[in-house]
């Protein structure tokens, strides 16, 4: 097992009810709600019409700007409404309703490619942009988009994320043990694209099926001789126990909240530190989520669009489940499927209990950074009042990002914006540490993220003006 | 569905689920942390030492409750941080304080120490030891009167015989006879298990540094002030000691004697006034224990501990101003 990461909380993983329980498809529905935003950018244009007939895997939204993805129809049949909807987020959002006609056909049959190493990474991107395919994990960040560095950011490494740190969810996990191939095959694909030579598969140890799997199939990948003289060559200190072929890697990973964030599973790997301020690419890296592999793979070998994905449905929940789920379904489907509340519920949260969002409606649709269903009974939900700072300093041991949030959520509660700004906010990730272990209840990521709502706001503001004088 | 609709669900910011850690769960195991030493202060001081603890707590408790709601603020006196105020004022008293004494100065801790500022999380000065250096100043003869041990089933009357406390033997003697003289002779194990003159709840070093060892453990405490406080004390003292040992006491008579223990592990950590940071605590720690040897060995008091621990706490936002801890991914780019 390897060394992690500075600071992080080992909270109550949970993950029981369901780490055990097979992936099955759940219910195709009668009607989903399919956003036009399910990512990191842009939202799409709606390029359907009401009334209009269509076909699972039919192109609904176009990309629009640079960073943008495009979404499918999940289902076969007629479009009823185009306009705002319930959405995650929390905001209503454009989204077009699709009623069902029963059929659940396929716009053209999926194709079977076995040689698809052998097409160009631009071909390949290509493949990935058109199905859409966004950050799995809960980013959504177009996957294409990530894999397109500028030239100056040599890229060497691909790290698959495995780690499914948030408690509870396991969606990830029955995706390693239950589809392994697909995962493997992903990686390659993207190192393809990325012309890189190592590949790893960080995995917390609390998942030893998913290791031994993944680990079984990535030792019967024909081995391929790294160039030596390209390692000497990138001036970059490799691990030690990096050798010349199978080129990929499965690691064990300290189970420890948040070993599953981007930048800090690149330091528990590689020992590297993304600097503040920038992004993996930086250190030569590209973190792509299981669950985003085992699409690529999907989509370039069958040329399957994006319509799907596997999310935990847990928590106060009668029988709780791992579902691959059509996207755009409604909780309320997905809640009855499960055979109802199994107590009276307090908050459904989409995603995590970290990092989740609350929802207040059971209208919203699943999208595709959707991981995790999680039903906390109302017993367990007591917002309580918050107190004053004690300075105990239990936040500043937790924050994986060496900030000081308590000064940050004094700061933020008091919205002296400028004093909180010498604290860093913008490098905060959210994930919820200090919060978690905070004995006051403050709200702390609450108040960071208004800080750095505020500082957004801020900068845009001086950029514009900066523009006109 | 339709009774879906009208389900009420909370919708608040993430992260959704809190640990279990609150500040009455602290403030309650540090408290318990205590007893044991309290224990020893009312075994060996009698029932006086008993009743200086519970007005002082009452007085405390009383306090606080009457602040909060006279400045509008919620009564929060549960979380039962006045009650470890109330009980930290007490074990820096002499046993024998008069009744007025103990009252002035826990409604100071708490009034003028803590609620003035604005409650728990914004005082400046640990409130128990502001208002002991207050009553130290104000009432000199009071606060250092120090009954002798007169261990509770023995029967030698209570109440007549007071005595030095072992510090204040050491710097009698050294103006008297410029050496260490009797101080000398007191026994190890009278200071370790507090069979010693001294405030009634610093007195017993060994069940001390049990209760700061057990709330270490239940990581409540972190090891880096006790550990540089009580560090310096010895090697300062230490090397005092090994130059010249007829005048200056052995590191292990400063450690096991005065306010070091109670101060370095319960007082000087005080989560409000001391820094947030290991490393800021390790400096926190040395100037304390610096400051706090420096008037033992040349100051015209006996004992340093209180002082020392105030004049830091007024240097903490300081310390908690230039050292921060090291920001992930503060690097030179490109790495």
């Amino acid at each position: 097992m390897i060394e992690g990461f500075k600071g992080g909380i080992h909270p109550d993983y949970s993950k029981d009810k369901t780490e055990r329980l097979p992936i099955i498809d759940a219910k195709v529905p009668n009607r989903v709600v399919i956003p036009l935003s399910q990512h990191i950018g842009a939202p799409c244009e709606p390029i359907v019409k009401i009334g209009e007939e269509l076909k699972k895997g039919q192109k609904i939204g176009e990309a629009r700007g640079n960073v943008s993805a495009p979404v499918h129809s999940s289902i076969s049949g007629k479009v009823a409404a185009i306009g705002k909807f319930p959405h995650p987020s929390g905001k209503d959002a454009l989204s077009i309703v699709i009623e069902s006609d029963g059929k659940d056909e396929w716009v053209k049959e999926l194709i079977d490619r076995p040689d698809y190493l052998k097409l160009s990474p631009e071909e390949l991107k290509k493949i990935i942009n058109e199905a859409g395919i966004v950050g799995l994990g809960g980013a959504t960040f177009p996957t294409h988009v990530k894999l397109s560095p500028p030239p100056e950011k040599k890229i060497r490494i691909v790290i698959l994320n495995g780690a499914e740190c948030e408690p509870y969810l396991t969606a990830d996990h029955r995706l390693m043990v239950e589809r392994p191939e697909e995962i493997v095959e992903g990686l390659r694909i993207l190192m393809k694209i990325l012309n890189v030579q190592y590949g790893y598969i960080g995995i917390e140890t609390n998942k030893p099926d998913a290791i031994s799997r993944l680990t079984e199939v990535v030792s019967k990948i024909p081995k391929e001789k790294a160039s030596e003289t390209y390692v000497e060559r990138s001036g970059i200190e490799w691990p030690k126990d990096v050798e010349a072929g199978p080129n990929i890697r499965v690691i064990g990973l300290e189970v420890k909240y948040p070993q599953g964030a981007e930048k800090q599973l690149i330091k528990a790997t590689l020992n590297r530190e993304v600097p503040s301020g920038g992004l993996p690419m930086d250190v030569g890296v590209v973190v792509q989520n299981v669950g985003t592999a085992s699409a690529i793979y999907n989509a370039v070998r069958y040329g399957r669009p994006l319509i799907d994905r596997i999310t935990t449905v847990t928590g106060a929940i009668t029988y709780p489940k791992n579902l691959r789920i059509r996207i755009g379904t409604l909780l309320s489907d997905l809640i009855e499927e499960c055979g109802g509340f199994s107590e009276e519920p307090g908050k459904i949260i989409i995603g995590g209990p970290m990092m989740g969002i609350g929802q207040h409606s059971l209208n919203v649709p699943i999208i595709k950074g959707s991981s995790g269903i999680l039903v906390l009974p109302k017993t367990v939900v007591t917002e309580k009042e918050f107190y004053d700072c004690i300075r105990c300093g239990a936040c500043v041991r937790a924050c994986p990002m060496g900030l000081m949030p308590n000064m940050l959520s004094i700061y933020g509660e008091l919205r002296l914006v400028d004093n909180g700004k010498e604290y860093r906010p913008m490098d905060c990730i959210e994930c919820g540490c200090c919060s978690y272990v905070c004995p006051s209840k403050r709200p702390i990521v609450h108040f960071i993220r208004y800080l750095k709502n505020e500082l957004s706001i801020k900068r845009a503001k001086e950029k514009k003006e900066a523009v006109k004088a | 569905m339709e009774k879906l609709e009208e389900l009420k669900l909370v919708v608040s910011s993430s992260p959704h689920v809190r640990s279990d850690e609150t500040i009455e769960k602290i403030m309650y195991t540090v408290i318990l942390a205590l007893l044991p030493a309290a224990g020893a202060g009312i075994y060996f001081f009698g029932i006086n030492a008993a009743t200086v603890i519970m007005l002082s707590i009452l007085t405390a408790v009383a306090c606080e409750a009457l602040m909060q709601k006279a400045m509008g603020r919620r009564i929060a006196v549960k979380d039962g941080s006045a009650v470890l105020t109330g009980l930290l004022l007490a074990m820096n008293l002499p046993s024998n304080a008069p009744w007025w004494l103990v009252i002035i100065g826990s409604a100071f801790a708490i009034i003028i120490g803590k609620q003035i500022f604005g409650g728990l999380g914004f005082n400046i000065f640990n409130p128990a030891l502001a208002a002991r250096v207050f009553l130290l100043i104000s009432w000199p003869v009071q606060m250092t009167t120090w009954p002798k041990p007169t261990p509770l089933l023995s029967k030698v009357s209570v109440d007549a015989v007071t005595g030095a406390t072992p510090l204040g033997l050491l710097k009698s003697e050294l103006l008297l006879k410029n050496n260490i003289g009797e101080a000398a002779n007191i026994s190890l194990i009278d200071m370790i298990i507090g069979n010693i003159g001294g405030s009634l709840g610093e007195v017993s070093a060994i069940l001390l540094l049990l209760g700061g060892i057990f709330l270490i453990y239940r990581s409540y405490l972190s090891w880096h002030i006790p550990a540089s406080f009580i560090g310096t004390v010895i090697i300062i003292s230490g090397i005092f000691w090994i130059i010249d040992p007829a005048r200056y006491a052995s590191p292990l008579f400063h450690v096991v004697t005065g306010g070091l223990i109670l101060g370095a592990f319960f007082m000087a950590t005080d989560y409000v006034t001391s820094p947030i940071t290991p490393k800021g605590m390790l400096l926190f720690g040395f100037g304390c224990g610096f400051i706090t040897i420096l008037i033992r060995l040349f100051g015209t008091y006996p004992e340093g501990v209180s002082f020392a621990i105030l004049l830091m706490n007024m240097i903490t936002p300081l310390i908690d101003k230039y050292v921060k801890p090291k920001l992930f991914g503060e690097v030179k780019k490109g790495a």
